[in-house]
């Protein structure tokens, strides 16, 4: 351990952390999970969905960004906290047009496992807004199925940070913001198939799609059909 | 009375799936024309644009509950010639066809307990409340227990092949996602003895019934008419996943065969008629008025010249000996034919649980793409075809979709129509005997309709008749 490591807890659960860290990287480090969409390993952190949100020493914080400090008491697995998660995942379904059944990242998909980890069920409290969304399949390679989009930003930084192109950005204001190509459509953008910002990894959803891929993965074998989000030690 | 009346059957309760019928009298109370109205798979075809290629095979088993997996093989087969592939690998074929004969096994099975059985078992004579599933199992509790065990077979089967019961994903364009498992492979195969022997029993049950009744069935909204079927290649024999197109008339004589199914629409073409939203296809070389046609099991047993399994085959050749027509015409023979089919399903189970090629691991194929793609396929209701134009961005520009409740719309108007004017012509009031035909003559065609999954005396109908000016006279009621 080194002298300026500390310790906090979460749930109870003595955590050791190094300056610098923040919650959630001290609780993946500790093998405790924190649910969250928009942090993804190997890009920066955003604190956009606030699925990660905690109580630290009795203020509610975003995991993903807010530092570990020594002595903290982080509560996690509550009730309280579970249920406002499930609200902000719920949300998420509500804002774009998730048919799960025909989508082909059923079964690899964060935010659908997130509703399972969750315990959403239907009849969901808040209204569909079934917005009106295009496809974009103008790439030789990738598709864009914006009625999945949950604007986690992900590829938005996969993109800027890892790829150094700046293919993905935001456009719009308030609920109206969406993530856009920085062009016409994707083909009049220089995104190549080996780009980061594409890669099975960094969208959580079934918005960014690497064509003739979809459905190849057979039910039974997918990502999510073992276990929960989270569970046996899946904090990436 | 003398002014025309309009009779209505009209299943209320279902939103999805609903049926009407309308019953035109004239002035002298004799039938003048008789309509199903369907309003299911409207607005699909518009639904599907724009969707990417591989999503369509998945999508497609949404557009009805009663054979998913049969969409999903259809549009995979469509999407095969999109992607530029004319032959799967081996297991991609087998595993496919295990699908759909485990599809056809236990979609016929349930057709054959709930609305067939209570017929062969009670008759149309018995009271509409004896007429039903629970009758059956508290009289004869082993033929429910082995209807329930080989649905249950079925349904593993597709659970095996398509990763779920219903709306899996095992097709995908070029081939398949999976194999078999010798472990599942070895659970199916230590069962298939008992599944063939309960097939054959149920063949006997409707064999039995369809001869004892043959006077009743012939007279019963039954009239000679053309089939189609896809048949096997070269020797013209049953193939329920792939073939050529054939269509006879009914003397048996080819009106065309062996027709690469691709070519479907110079054949074929669709008619509108103002008051459906389901197409009325008919035959090019014989015109609107006459070239309607039926497809289904009836149907296949009239156009496949054999069947490649022996104890199908000789089912098949008994059913052929029973009749002194070439072909055979009664809608309630569908029954034995349908008992036919599933011995030959377990047998085609049989086959392919014992051919290694199941474990196979090369699993798709890839070719130079195409902008359209025809898939068709026996579905356990008849014929089904699928027709896509693709753009090159992968995205769906075009879809047909000729489902067999479609194939035989202007049959079932017909059988309809017949039914009505032997029963209903010259009624004053709607009598339960009425609403029963006309119910079983729909039903005879086991349509793809929702209402048309109940049980006979039990799909939800609501009867109106009006006179010319549109008044109701009569009415009733009857809910499942
Ligand atoms: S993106 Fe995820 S949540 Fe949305 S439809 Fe697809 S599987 Fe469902
Ligand atoms: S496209 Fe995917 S990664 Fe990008 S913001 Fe939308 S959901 Fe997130
Ligand atoms: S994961 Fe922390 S705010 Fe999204």
């Amino acid at each position: 351990m080194s002298g300026d490591s500390f310790t906090f807890t979460i749930d109870g659960v003595e955590v050791t952390a190094t300056p610098g860290q923040t919650i959630m990287e001290a609780a993946d480090a500790a093998g405790i999970y924190i649910p969250r969409l928009c942090d993804v390993e190997g890009l920066r952190h955003q604190g956009g969905c606030r699925v990660c949100t905690v109580k630290a020493s009795g203020r509610s914080a975003a995991a993903c960004t807010q530092p570990a400090a020594p002595d903290l008491v982080v509560d996690n697995e509550t009730d309280h906290l579970n249920t406002m998660r499930r609200h902000l995942v719920e949300m998420l379904f509500q804002e774009g047009n998730h048919l799960c059944p025909v989508c082909e990242a059923s079964g690899n998909c964060e935010l659908q496992a997130m509703a399972y980890r969750l315990e959403m069920v239907e009849p969901f409290r808040f209204p569909g807004l079934e917005p009106c969304r295009p496809v974009d399949a103008s790439h030789p390679d990738i598709a864009l199925d914006t009625n999945r989009c949950i604007s986690c930003g992900r590829c938005i930084r996969a993109s800027a940070d890892v790829d150094g192109k700046g293919i993905f950005g935001y456009v719009g204001r308030g609920i109206h913001r969406r993530v856009a190509v920085n062009g016409s459509d994707l083909a009049h953008t220089d995104a190549d198939i080996n780009d980061h910002a594409v890669s099975r990894q960094v969208c959580p959803v079934g918005c960014i799609i690497r064509k003739r891929e979809g459905f190849s993965i057979p039910i039974g074998e997918r990502e999510y059909d073992h276990g929960l989000i989270g569970d046996e030690g899946d904090s990436e | 009375m003398d002014k025309p009346r309009i009779l209505e059957i009209d299943p209320v309760t279902r939103v999805e799936g609903h049926g009407k019928v309308t019953v035109h009298l004239d002035r002298q109370g004799n039938v003048n024309e008789a309509r199903l109205h369907i309003v299911e798979f409207r607005g699909f075809e518009r639904f599907i644009q724009g969707r990417l290629l591989w999503e369509v095979p998945v999508i497609v088993q949404r557009l009805c509950g009663i054979c998913p997996v049969s969409h999903h093989l259809c549009a995979a087969k469509a999407m095969d010639r999109i992607v530029g592939v004319d032959q799967l690998t081996p297991t991609a074929e087998k595993m496919r066809r295990l699908m759909h004969y485990g599809q056809v096994m236990q979609s016929h099975v349930l057709h054959f307990f709930h609305l067939s059985a209570p017929d062969i078992l009670f008759g149309f004579g018995s009271p509409a409340e004896k007429r039903n599933v629970f009758e059956i199992i508290r009289q004869n509790p082993e033929l429910g227990h082995r209807a329930v065990l080989m649905r249950k077979y079925g349904q593993e089967i597709i659970e095996a092949t398509a990763g779920k019961k219903i709306h899996g994903t095992g097709a995908i364009p070029g081939g398949i996602n999976r194999n078999l498992s010798t472990e599942r492979r070895d659970q199916f195969l230590a069962q298939i003895d008992e599944m063939q022997d309960w097939a054959l029993e149920a063949l006997a049950l409707a064999r039995d019934y369809c001869l004892r009744e043959k006077d009743f069935i012939a007279k019963f909204g039954g009239q000679p008419s053309n089939y189609m079927s896809l048949v096997r290649p070269g020797d013209g024999a049953l193939d329920l996943y792939d073939g050529n197109l054939r269509m006879l008339d009914a003397r048996g004589e080819a009106i065309f065969d062996q027709v690469d199914d691709s070519r479907y629409h110079e054949y074929l073409t669709e008619d509108v008629r103002r008051w459906s939203y389901m197409k009325f296809p008919y035959i090019n070389s014989i015109g609107a008025d006459d070239g309607w046609y039926r497809v289904g099991p009836l149907a296949r047993m009239n156009t496949a010249d054999l069947i490649d399994t022996p104890l199908a085959a000789k089912a098949h050749e008994d059913l052929h000996a029973a009749f002194d027509t070439p072909l055979i015409h009664g809608v309630l023979d569908n029954h034995w034919a349908r008992m036919i089919e599933v011995v030959h399903c377990v047998e085609k189970i049989r086959e392919l649980l014992n051919d290694p090629d199941l474990q196979g691991t090369d699993l798709v194929v890839k070719g130079e793409r195409r902008h359209e793609g025809v898939g068709v396929i026996e579905a356990p209701r008849g014929n089904l075809i699928h027709h896509y134009k693709v753009d090159e961005n992968d995205q769906v520009t075009f879809c047909n979709l000729i489902v067999s409740t479609t194939h035989n719309n202007e049959a079932m108007n017909r059988s309809i129509r017949d039914v009505a004017n032997k029963h209903i012509s010259g009624q004053e009031v709607i009598t339960e005997g009425m609403m029963n035909h006309l119910e079983v003559a729909i039903r005879a065609y086991d349509p793809c309709l929702s209402c048309a999954t109940h049980a006979l005396g039990q799909m939800p109908l609501k009867v109106e008749l009006f006179d010319s000016n549109d008044v109701l006279i009569d009415s009733a009621l009857q809910s499942p």
